[in-house]
């Protein structure tokens, strides 16, 4: 355990970089970096829609129909709200594989493996208990999944601490290795022979799948994916752990000169970030497929990635810009539909506002009205 | 005074009628792009032709792939869009995703391209419909058995399944019926939209010796410009690639389904359903119902060949022409139709169709 003066001194450490306070005295409620932390994702986003404007316009669509159309699809009523939400998921769980090692002060990109992986041990697991009762068997492959796949990341992680790695390329290295084998697996060790036209393994009997709850579309993953960007914000930003994992982002030297155990909570982090991309694997099974095909490369993980860093890291901030996102790929279908602009409309919004993120990351303390004033 | 009222008259009957003649919304689902010289393209321009009917509003929805995602699709249009017939083409749209959709919205009605209706196992809302291209595949098949010098045909197909294989057959036994040395050789790709892998298949055959290409992949235009580039012959599939191979199309057997969905719209507005039974649920034609068409002929055919294909055409459209007539041996020897026996068009069991007929090398079960 560390002492106070260690504690004092490790944090002091961390104040240009993050914006908590961590002793708690005399300090001024730091209220400008808050709303710059608002302000500027929000600007993002609004600029994307400027920018994806013109491009409906040139298109040959009316941009001002095709914001209302993607609200219509996305949030305009019960029966597309469920849909964003069945979309918007996934994409918490998957987001929580950036967001976590972030705070580490690595940048991973690995969620599509791990959450292949995972759907895929997932699946061989459900399959082993045909005559269990639900709720065991969905335990059994939740756990499995999550096993699997926080494997997958750790040995990222492990590679970046033990052999220094970068962390960014292992884990986007181990995406194309998971869905080889995941290919792999379904075309022949796992596969279905009578899944002639599109290679999947064994179906998993409806009555052990997911169920909706109550009478909606949206299964119980959406749950999953609250909790758990939940029991990840509680995690970092309230338990010693988190705190430990946040000096290692802050500054690993110091860090291990205070004792703490770099390699050790790497390796923690990494299958934490790797377990919540395996239970949406999970999901993706149990709720959606039934099976395990090439559709679980889906590329949910990619998309976890954006909501990531749109929400600067924040477990909590995912929760919302997971909605968002998802119903943004909602709404995918209408814009063809109605607005009849090409299907991959909706990718080019993506990739715009992907990219303003990007850029938006620079401009982070240079404006002064969101400076700090010092007390 | 008088003017005025019987203008006020006028006015409010013809508002009426439009009124009653309320826009039946109808969805189209592609599983690829709309502008791919080939299958997907061919659905659309039916769509396209559909919409210029009044009371007719169309929504379309292109490059939806056969996952659960065309559930969502489906559910989409009809909620969203307040559709209430739908078209989704793809093959393997069919089981599980319209026959589960189907069950949840029993009054919508869902017509599918290609699959087979069983009574008592699927539900009532859904319908299939599919044309005898095999019939064009034949004609297609006399013309290139005439052309070709190598007497090497071959054919890039994606899926082993019974159409696909129907196709294969058809042109078969239509080169053979001319010339009893002509052999197709068959590359599978493994799925409807390859491209890479349909180039590849296309050069190996070509280096084999074949000099006439032809294929059924969705979209044939990769297959029909490598021929074109490497200088042999082709024929064509789904609609007519004669504008990018305009020395070496042949011809080639295409779809109409205009006549199709104008079919189906009229039954809709008279107010017929498939649950009503007053739609068929297992529509099928051919040549002679204007469900498919031959291609043009271009410029390298023979007047010869020509002339056989006409006569082979009138058999089909007065129709006295019987493709799968017994005795006929797949090509491991085995006879798989007796001879005496004959499978008209619309018999099912060349739905279920597993074989290539002898003539071909390559196997179904690939």
């Amino acid at each position: 355990m560390m002492e106070n003066a260690q504690v004092k001194k490790v944090g002091s450490l961390l104040e240009p970089v993050t914006s908590r306070s961590l002793s708690g005295t005399k300090r001024h409620f730091r209220w400008r970096s808050r709303v710059e932390s608002v302000v500027i994702p929000t600007g993002a986003i609004l600029v994307s829609l400027a920018a994806f404007g013109v491009f409906c316009a040139l298109a040959g669509a009316d941009p001002f129909a095709v914001y209302a159309s993607i609200y219509k699809a996305a949030f305009g009523s019960w029966y597309s709200f469920q849909n964003t939400l069945v979309r918007a998921a996934p994409l918490m769980l998957c987001s929580l594989g950036t967001a976590i090692p972030y705070q580490l002060g690595l940048v991973m990109i690995g969620n599509e493996g791990a959450l292949v992986i995972g759907g895929l041990c997932a699946t061989v697991v459900g399959l082993q208990m045909p005559t269990a009762s639900p709720v065991m068997v969905q335990i059994a492959m939740a756990v499995v999944g999550m096993i699997a796949g926080g494997l997958w990341l750790a040995s990222s992680g492990a590679l970046k601490h033990y052999r220094g790695v970068n962390e960014t390329i292992s884990s986007l290295m181990m995406n194309y290795i998971a869905i080889a084998i995941l290919n792999q697996a379904i075309n022949t060790w796992i596969r279905d022979p009578s899944s002639l036209n599109k290679p999947a393994s064994y179906p998993i009997p409806d009555e052990q799948m997911l169920q909706p709850i109550g009478d909606t579309t949206i299964h119980w993953g959406l749950v999953f994916g609250l909790t758990a960007c939940l029991v990840a914000w509680v995690l970092l930003s309230q338990t010693t752990l988190g705190f430990q994992i946040r000096a290692i982002g802050g500054n690993v030297r110091a860090a291990q000169i205070a004792g703490i155990p770099v390699g050790r909570i790497t390796l923690i982090t990494c299958f934490l970030a790797g377990a919540f991309p395996g239970l949406a694997g999970m999901v993706e099974v149990a709720a959606i497929h039934g099976r395990a095909n090439e559709s679980l490369n889906a590329w949910y993980g990619y998309s976890g990635i954006l909501v990531a860093f749109l929400a600067r890291h924040n477990p909590l901030g995912c929760i919302l810009i997971s909605t968002l996102l998802g119903g943004l790929l909602a709404s995918g279908g209408i814009l063809q539909r109605d607005q009849h602009l090409p299907d991959a409309a909706i990718m080019v919004f993506q990739g715009l506002v992907f990219l303003v993120i990007l850029f938006s990351e620079s401009l982070y303390g240079k404006w002064r009205i969101f400076r700090e004033r010092d007390a | 005074m008088k003017q005025s009222l019987f203008l006020l008259i006028a006015c409010t009957a013809v508002l009426t009628a439009n009124a009653l003649a309320a826009d039946v919304t109808i969805g189209f689902i592609y599983v690829g792009p709309k502008d791919d010289y080939g299958y997907n393209q061919a659905h659309a321009l039916g769509a396209a032709s559909v919409a210029k009917l009044p009371g007719v509003k169309i929504v379309e929805e292109a490059n939806v792939p056969e996952t659960v995602a065309v559930q969502e699709t489906m559910r989409d249009m009809i909620v969203q869009d307040n559709a209430t017939v739908l078209f989704p083409t793809s093959f393997g749209y069919y089981d599980p995703h319209i026959l589960k959709v189907a069950k949840q919205f029993p009054k919508i009605q869902f017509l599918h391209c290609g699959g087979f209706y069983i009574p008592g196992k699927h539900p009532a809302n859904v319908g299939t419909y599919f044309g005898y291209i095999d019939e064009a595949e034949y004609i297609s098949g006399i013309v290139a058995g005439l052309t070709t010098k190598s007497n090497k045909l071959g054919f890039v197909a994606a899926k082993p399944i019974p159409q696909v294989l129907r196709n294969i057959n058809s042109f078969t036994l239509g080169a053979r019926s001319v010339n009893s040395n002509a052999t197709v050789q068959v590359v599978f790709t493994g799925d409807w939209s390859l491209p890479v892998k349909e180039a590849e298949a296309s050069n190996s055959l070509i280096n084999q010796g074949v000099d006439v290409l032809t294929c059924h992949v969705d979209s044939p235009k990769v297959v029909i410009q490598t021929a074109e580039t490497r200088g042999i012959y082709s024929c064509g599939y789904h609609a007519s690639q004669a504008a990018i191979a305009p020395k070496g199309y042949l011809t080639g057997a295409e779809w109409d389904w205009s006549h199709v969905y104008g079919m189906y719209v009229k039954e809709v507005q008279e107010g017929k359903s498939l649950q009503a039974g007053s739609i068929p649920h297992v529509v099928r034609g051919g040549l002679q119902d204007g469900f498919v068409k031959v291609s043009d002929y271009g410029p390298a055919v023979s007047a010869q060949a020509k002339q056989a294909a006409e006569a082979s055409k009138a058999k089909f459209m007065d129709g006295t022409m019987v493709i799968y007539k017994g005795e006929i041996k797949d090509n491991t020897g085995k006879v798989v139709i007796p001879a005496g026996v004959e499978m008209k068009q619309k018999d099912p069991e060349l739905e279920k169709m597993n074989w290539l007929v002898e003539g071909v090398i390559g196997s179904a079960t690939s």
